[in-house]
């Protein structure tokens, strides 16, 4: 039944798809098309349009989010999706011989709203994992001013905030307090989606950094592009090497060198071993089929990892080490 | 009607009721001499256009029955797996592949049922202004003005929650609230002695001493004001939503009061009957079950609505261990935002078909609603003579 469900829904997409290439024949040979993550869309956008203007093939992207973005290539309706979040056991059995294509790493802040106290305060993972858990209530609790000793914390109550959608950012977030917090893992857990024991939930990184500037004593999690653009103070934290890490596209590139990564790529790079590196971060994938892909998107999917790589950091995305580069490009040169 | 309106003199009743118009009755007779004998051709086009027209109706059943199909098809591993603990039970939980959807359909049910209680006042009595009371400079704008807020798109109306709305509640409704500050008088009745002259007069006074404690502590009511101040909250969705659905209600409320037959109101006035009680005892009994009508077209509209209750309800339930709070101030979820926000990202299995249940579910409450809306307009159509 969930099948046949599936299914109308595969040929929807499928009839929508067709009428939208009778309306274009003319670029049709050349359009490759993509659905997915919401997140790298901004930066996705500006590779097409340059690619477009180098080579003259037209891409068209939708950012409808990393689940459509997977529902379309498991379906076999776009040349390529695009995903926050490593697809699951389950996703990659529905779409057998799928690859992951790393494309530019993110940041995820700790972002707050403190009346009187500016960027940059020292968090650890323990304190972020019980202010989310609510056992932390007070900004000026001791274990909270003892690590930022120059700072004057105000005695507001803390407000979490998350997303109320699925989203591979909370991906992110609770991969990397599942990691370091036992409690976190038993009692929330970790998941695009996950239930959340208090606060308030945001529509979308916009949603949640809406949210921390309108309510004093509000802290959420949202991508470090948003906080820049929101303007909204952020955490350093301390990583597994005992050292606080204020975020920057800089020490997320250096977290994705600390990290053993799986021949599959599928894994949040949270937690890494790297002395600078920032340790709540993920790559965002492009997700393409091993066989049977056109030889165009293969041509894409090697320019973004190279000359595109150039335009990352501009955007607050931090480009791939260049161990984690070079397996991608092999990884898009077996494709066949 | 005599009854149900005690103070209209009981001659009113059979003048109201000879005033009610016999529709059928003239029509059936005079119909036939009306018509002119049509052609054969003409005839084959009649029944080309009763099958055209068959036909459309009958497609609203196949779309509603296929959608039944689908969603219930596309359920049923959720309904198999939580059964009837899926709409008692309140864990949604992805890590655990655990669904239940008690909060939601309360937070549905919760935000709408706010929405009608602001709204259905306001509404009526605008209609009644619109078509009893206004004078024409004010009733054309007015009503134009009513459809033009029927037609805003519902995201507006979210954003405006969001900027103006939200924070105006936070500010100066919910914090001052939550602080402490209603005031409790103490009354002590306090003993002195006065001295007047040389006798000494007893003499007492009350006198009141006020504390200070937060609403939420007021016996009875307080469990209304709980929760956090953030702004986001049942009751912000419930004003937008009230917002929202008073267009509706006072455009069917005035179009159906406009409908009323002139002679009602002359017999009621000829009878000595000011204008207040004409309204109250003619022209709103008159009306009832299309009022009713109305308000259920509203709900209608509540229950359904997603983006604008999704961007100011908070979305996450509230920490009570039913996740079901009838605090006014705490956040909330209801089935529709729940659906606009997992949706896309649900994985696929028991999660999504948990989701599809949502709408199931949503469904049914939806056609719970219109089957006792038809139920009530029915019983006080017959109830009241020359109701719609």
């Amino acid at each position: 039944m969930l099948n046949s469900f599936t299914q109308t829904w595969k040929g929807a997409v499928l009839a929508a798809l067709g009428l939208a290439l009778l309306g274009g024949t003319s670029a049709q040979a050349q359009q490759i098309t993509g659905a997915g993550a919401t997140f790298p869309a901004p930066l996705y956008l500006k590779w097409f349009q340059e690619y477009k203007n180098a080579t003259g093939a037209q891409v068209n992207y939708q950012a409808i989010g990393s689940g459509g973005g997977i529902k379309n290539i498991t379906a076999h309706a776009v040349d390529f999706g695009a995903s926050d979040a490593p697809m699951n056991a389950a996703e990659m059995a529905a779409a057998p011989g799928i690859l992951h294509i790393p494309t530019v790493a993110g940041a995820v802040v700790v972002a707050y709203n403190i009346p009187g106290v500016g960027p940059g305060i020292h968090l650890t993972s323990t304190i972020i994992s019980d202010i989310f858990l609510g056992k932390i209530t007070k900004w000026n609790d001791s274990q909270i001013t003892r690590l930022s000793p120059g700072t004057k914390f105000p005695s507001t109550s803390i407000f979490p905030v998350h997303r109320s959608d699925g989203s591979g950012t909370t991906n992110i977030f609770t991969t990397y307090l599942g990691e370091v917090s036992p409690e976190w893992k038993d009692s929330v857990g970790a998941g695009k989606s996950v239930h959340w024991p208090n606060g308030l939930g945001g529509k979308g990184n916009a949603g949640v950094a809406q949210l921390i500037k309108q309510n004093d004593g509000g802290i959420g999690y949202i991508e470090l592009s948003y906080a820049v653009t929101y303007n909204i103070p952020y955490a350093g934290v301390r990583n597994a090497k005992g050292k606080f890490i204020y975020p920057s596209v800089e020490n997320t590139s250096i977290a994705a060198e600390g990290v053993t990564l799986p021949a599959d790529f599928r894994k949040v790079i949270t937690n890494t071993s790297a002395p600078e590196g920032y340790p709540i971060t993920g790559f965002t994938f492009l997700l393409v089929y091993k066989n049977g892909t056109r030889p165009e998107v293969k041509k894409l999917l090697e320019w973004c990892l190279t000359t595109g790589q150039a335009d990352a950091a501009a955007q607050q995305y931090a480009p791939l080490p260049p161990s984690v580069k070079r397996r991608a490009l092999a990884a898009v040169a077996s494709m066949r | 009607m005599a009854d149900r309106a005690p103070s209209v003199p009981s001659t009113s009743a059979p003048l109201l009721a000879a005033t009610a118009p016999p529709p059928r009755v003239s029509k059936s007779t005079s119909a036939p001499s009306r018509i002119p004998p049509a052609s054969s051709l003409a005839r084959f086009g009649d029944k080309i256009y009763g099958a055209v027209t068959f036909l459309a109706s009958l497609s609203i059943f196949i779309i509603i029955l296929w959608l039944l199909y689908q969603l219930t098809g596309a359920s049923l591993p959720a309904i198999h797996k939580f059964g009837w603990s899926f709409i008692t039970k309140s864990d949604w939980n992805e890590e655990t592949n655990s669904f239940h959807a008690l909060p939601f359909i309360f937070g549905t049910l919760y935000s709408s049922l706010i929405a009608l209680v602001l709204s259905v006042p306001i509404s009526i009595g605008a209609a009644i202004f619109l078509s009893e009371l206004a004078p024409r400079w004010i009733r054309t704008p007015a009503t134009f003005l009513i459809e033009l807020l029927a037609a805003i798109p519902s995201v507006v109306y979210g954003l405006w929650g969001i900027f103006i709305l939200i924070p105006f509640l936070k500010l100066y409704v919910f914090q001052p609230v939550i602080q402490p500050h209603v005031p409790i008088y103490h009354r002590h009745l306090v003993h002195s002695v006065i001295r007047v002259g040389h006798s000494h007069l007893p003499f007492s006074y009350n006198h009141f001493d006020t504390t200070h404690i937060p609403l939420a502590q007021v016996k009875g009511i307080g469990f209304l004001f709980t929760g956090q101040s953030a702004g986001y909250s049942m009751l912000a969705a419930g004003m937008i939503l009230a917002i929202m659905v008073t267009p509706f209600i006072t455009a069917v409320t005035r179009d159906i009061l406009r409908a009323i037959p002139r002679s009602q109101r002359e017999g009621s006035y000829a009878l000595g009957a000011t204008q207040w009680e004409t309204i109250k005892q003619v022209v709103i009994p008159y009306a009832k079950s299309g009022i009713i009508g109305a308000v259920i077209l509203g709900l209608g509209r509540a229950l359904g609505e997603t983006m604008a209750v999704t961007m100011v309800i908070g979305n996450q339930s509230p920490s009570t261990p039913s996740g079901v709070s009838l605090s006014l101030f705490d956040s909330g979820y209801t089935m529709s935002s729940v659906l606009a926000n997992k949706f896309n990202e649900a994985i696929p299995g028991l999660n999504l078909a948990a989701l599809v249940e949502i709408a199931l579910v949503l469904f049914g409450v939806t056609v719970f609603v219109n089957i006792v809306a038809r139920l009530l307009v029915f019983y006080t159509a017959k109830d009241v003579h020359g109701g719609k």
